[in-house]
């Protein structure tokens, strides 16, 4: 929440202990690593923009988790939180994305030529295919902490840039807030409206602040390309078509992603990147690729097999519901994406994603023909 | 500890002080000096005008009287804690509101917002408190419960009686605004004071953080208990941060007296009885509220209150008595009467359902209550409930009981 940077030095006034969150039922990341040594190292601490440790760590206070999921509980303002903060974010980063440390370089390759097969996942069983990620605008603050002002810019900024995309990628921008109804209607049916975040883990880091506000959905005349633009990042990117054909939606992704990439490069706005964390964006779980790639499955036999979600840990993939994180899944529908974000790159995470599918359709043949896949079962990835 | 409050304390309490004799101009002039020296936002500026909030859905208090002229004027402004007009208005811009409901659409994020933000907090008053002018009038404060002559209501209709009002805690931040310690100062404070009040009065305090399973059940049961608050009107101004930290519930033992701790304000004072003498739930109100005062002033606190705005609360409609008087009463024929709502208006009630605010009347049972806050007092506000019993007799002419 924007507050006045003179509410943080007000805060000073009382001791460390009197301030300290209370922590005690807490289950997540940042509750995991605050302790009252850091949050005295940090609490005096401001990044430019004015992002406090306070307003970093607010949304992991009000929500204690959940004893079998492990929420991030913490968000960044800008991209300078990760630096001013470091001492509370590595921690958790390392904990996060599999002892990540402070010294590891993160590798990017958006080069879909580096991806092997991929376009030939069985599309009886693969009913559609799906490659997303956020990007963040260098020089703005993140949404968290944003004004409505600098939301605007951004927005207009997305606007310009994906207005001029041609070819394949030409498309239009619906801004929510102006949108008709028969257009509303339409983009609920095509399953790419977004709606004002309701999940407690968003509102108490802000996220929702003054919607519907310079927040629009941006999509191509084919919608196989669809970029939300300030939902819980600046922007996030999303390819995807139905069938198995990743090799294409990761070959548009990447094509589509460079292109807006060039045209904000040359307004002197490039995206929020380093060597270090990858591309930087709103939540630390989604630092290095940002990458999620998936696609929905059908696998009623091999989910039901005991060794299923070991199978999945070594293929370093993970499993949710048809709705997206939190559902259940549907008539045995899965959708099965990559773990990993950090430590690995694009063609790495989607590879994996090709590589691991098309093994698990093939271990969902044997077991309808009624045979074992003990054989099958691949060693850690 | 009690050093660095009492430092605090003291350069607030001038600024209270200030406001209260010298008028907002010194006030003013103290609180922008305190905001310059505390140094200025590096923060990326944009211009007013690409800041001002887009309000054409929106119909609450706020978005009639903030123009982009008032807003320009104020964006810039801090009170001495570093509350920010964006913030006062956050929940406004959120909640658009409803078309036949009018929201207020801000809050005061400490005392000295409503100096500080005077422009847009007086014309929002005006409109929400019918007319009332706080740069011309006295808002007056009057607890004698022995001024109120009847109050007595027929119990095969009146059920319950009830009343409810607000206390700020002068030198802390509001809900809104507060940090957690300042939040856990408040607790401390009141939980403090109300171990020393005695007799009908004694009583015990339930924080929702260190509350057992059973004493939860059995607050759920007297419906006693407060949740957080779901409301994006609450949690959108920032009131829900850091639950259930420093929150909490008292009451005395014979469950009459009951005290909200860091919900929507500081405190929430409720008396109430099942039947109808509301006579007796006010006395007690005004006792109880006095001896309150009375315990936290022994310990060098006190209210925040100011002859323009009675008692300062954290939203702008519960200013003056901040009280709300009701009684859930069977009215299922009048109910029904197509004059209802006219005859409510003249009589300065409001109904609402047995849920409270925002839900529907179960068996022709209302909750009936005063309107007004601002501008009369707590005893003259008890008088215009004594009216509904004037409607008695003439439904009773009309209506047959059978």
């Amino acid at each position: 929440m924007p507050f006045g940077n003179t509410h943080n030095n007000f805060k000073l006034n009382y001791k460390v202990e009197e301030e300290f969150p209370d922590l005690s039922k807490h289950n997540n990341h940042m509750a995991k690593v605050l302790n009252k040594d850091i949050y005295a190292k940090l609490r005096d601490k401001q990044t430019p923009s004015g992002y406090t440790l306070d307003d970093v760590i607010q949304t992991g206070v009000d929500n204690p988790g959940h004893p079998f999921i492990m929420t991030v509980g913490c968000v960044a303002g800008d991209e300078e939180s990760y630096e001013v903060f470091k001492e509370l974010l590595d921690p958790i980063i390392s904990d996060r994305h599999g002892g990540y440390k402070p010294t590891d370089k993160h590798k990017t390759d958006l080069n879909f030529e580096n991806l092997k097969g991929g376009d030939d996942l069985d599309p009886n069983y693969v009913l559609s295919s799906r490659v997303r990620t956020g990007r963040s605008i260098k020089g703005y603050t993140l949404p968290p902490h944003n004004s409505r002002g600098e939301r605007r810019a951004i927005e207009k900024l997305a606007v310009e840039a994906l207005t001029s995309l041609d070819g394949e990628f030409k498309g239009k921008y619906y801004p929510l807030k102006s949108m008709t109804d028969a257009e509303q209607e339409q983009l609920i049916s095509d399953h790419f409206l977004f709606d004002k975040p309701v999940s407690p883990l968003l509102t108490c880091a802000g996220m929702a602040r003054d919607w519907p506000d310079a927040r629009g959905i941006w999509h191509n005349d084919d919608k196989t390309f669809l970029v939300w633009v300030n939902e819980e990042d600046h922007l996030r990117v999303i390819s995807m078509q139905k069938g198995g054909n990743m090799r294409e939606v990761f070959r548009r992704f990447c094509v589509g992603l460079q292109k807006i990439e060039e045209i904000f490069k040359k307004h002197n706005h490039g995206f929020m990147w380093n060597e270090h964390l990858g591309y930087i964006l709103t939540c630390p779980s989604n630092l290095g690729t940002g990458l999620r790639g998936g696609v929905h499955v059908k696998l009623p036999k091999l989910s039901t097999h005991p060794k299923f979600e070991e199978i999945l840990t070594r293929l370093r993939l993970q499993k949710r519901g048809t709705g997206g994180v939190d559902t259940a899944s549907v008539g045995g529908v899965f959708d099965i994406s990559n773990a990993d974000r950090l430590g690995s790159s694009e063609v790495d995470q989607v590879q994996l994603v090709v590589d691991g599918v098309k093994l698990m359709v093939e271990m969902e043949k044997k077991l309808e023909k009624g045979e074992a896949i003990d054989g099958m079962i691949p060693a850690q990835k | 500890m009690a050093s660095s409050f009492t430092r605090i304390l003291s350069s607030k309490r001038n600024v209270g002080i200030l406001s209260l004799v010298g008028g907002s101009v010194a006030a003013g002039f103290l609180l922008h000096r305190e905001h310059v020296t505390a140094g200025e936002p590096l923060r990326r500026r944009y211009p007013a005008s690409a800041e001002y909030p887009d309000l054409r859905k929106h119909n609450n208090c706020m978005a009639s009287s903030l123009t982009p002229a008032i807003y320009a004027k104020l964006c810039d402004k801090a009170t001495p804690n570093g509350y920010t007009l964006d913030q006062a208005i956050q929940t406004g811009v959120d909640n658009p509101g409803h078309p036949f409901i009018k929201t207020v659409g801000l809050v005061a994020g400490d005392e000295e917002s409503y100096e500080v933000f005077a422009e847009l907090l007086d014309p929002v008053i005006k409109e929400r408190h019918n007319g009332y002018d706080p740069r011309t009038m006295k808002h007056p404060t009057d607890l004698n419960a022995s001024k109120i002559q009847s109050g007595v209501f027929d119990e095969r209709y009146v059920l319950s009686s009830r009343v409810r009002t607000g206390r700020s805690i002068r030198g802390l931040s509001l809900p809104p605004a507060c940090t957690r310690a300042e939040r856990r100062e408040v607790e401390r404070v009141v939980v403090d004071a109300l171990s020393g009040l005695k007799e009908d009065l004694t009583g015990k305090y339930y924080s929702l953080t260190l509350m057992t399973e059973q004493e939860q059940q059995q607050l759920i049961d007297d419906h006693f208990l407060f949740d957080k608050p779901v409301s994006p009107l609450l949690t959108c101004a920032g009131m829900a941060r850091d639950w259930p930290d420093g929150r909490g519930i008292w009451h005395n033992n014979e469950k009459t007296f009951l005290i909200w701790i860091n919900e929507e304000d500081h405190t929430r004072v409720i008396s109430m009885e099942k039947g109808g003498n509301m006579k007796r739930v006010f006395e007690r109100f005004c006792r109880g509220l006095k001896e309150v005062e009375r315990l936290i002033q022994e310990r060098g606190w006190e209210f925040m209150w100011n002859e323009r705005l009675g008692y300062i609360l954290t939203c702008p409609s519960n200013l003056g008595t901040g009280l709300r008087a009701g009684v859930h009463v069977k009215l299922p024929r009048l109910s029904k009467d197509p004059r209802f709502s006219k005859i409510l208006d003249n009589l300065r009630l409001q109904k609402r359902g047995t849920g409270g605010v925002d839900t529907a009347a179960v068996g022709g049972v209302f909750d009936i209550s005063n309107l007004d806050r601002l501008g009369q007092s707590e005893v003259g506000t008890n008088h215009s409930m004594w009216r509904i019993t004037s409607i008695r007799p003439s439904v009773s002419l009309k209506f047959p009981i059978c």
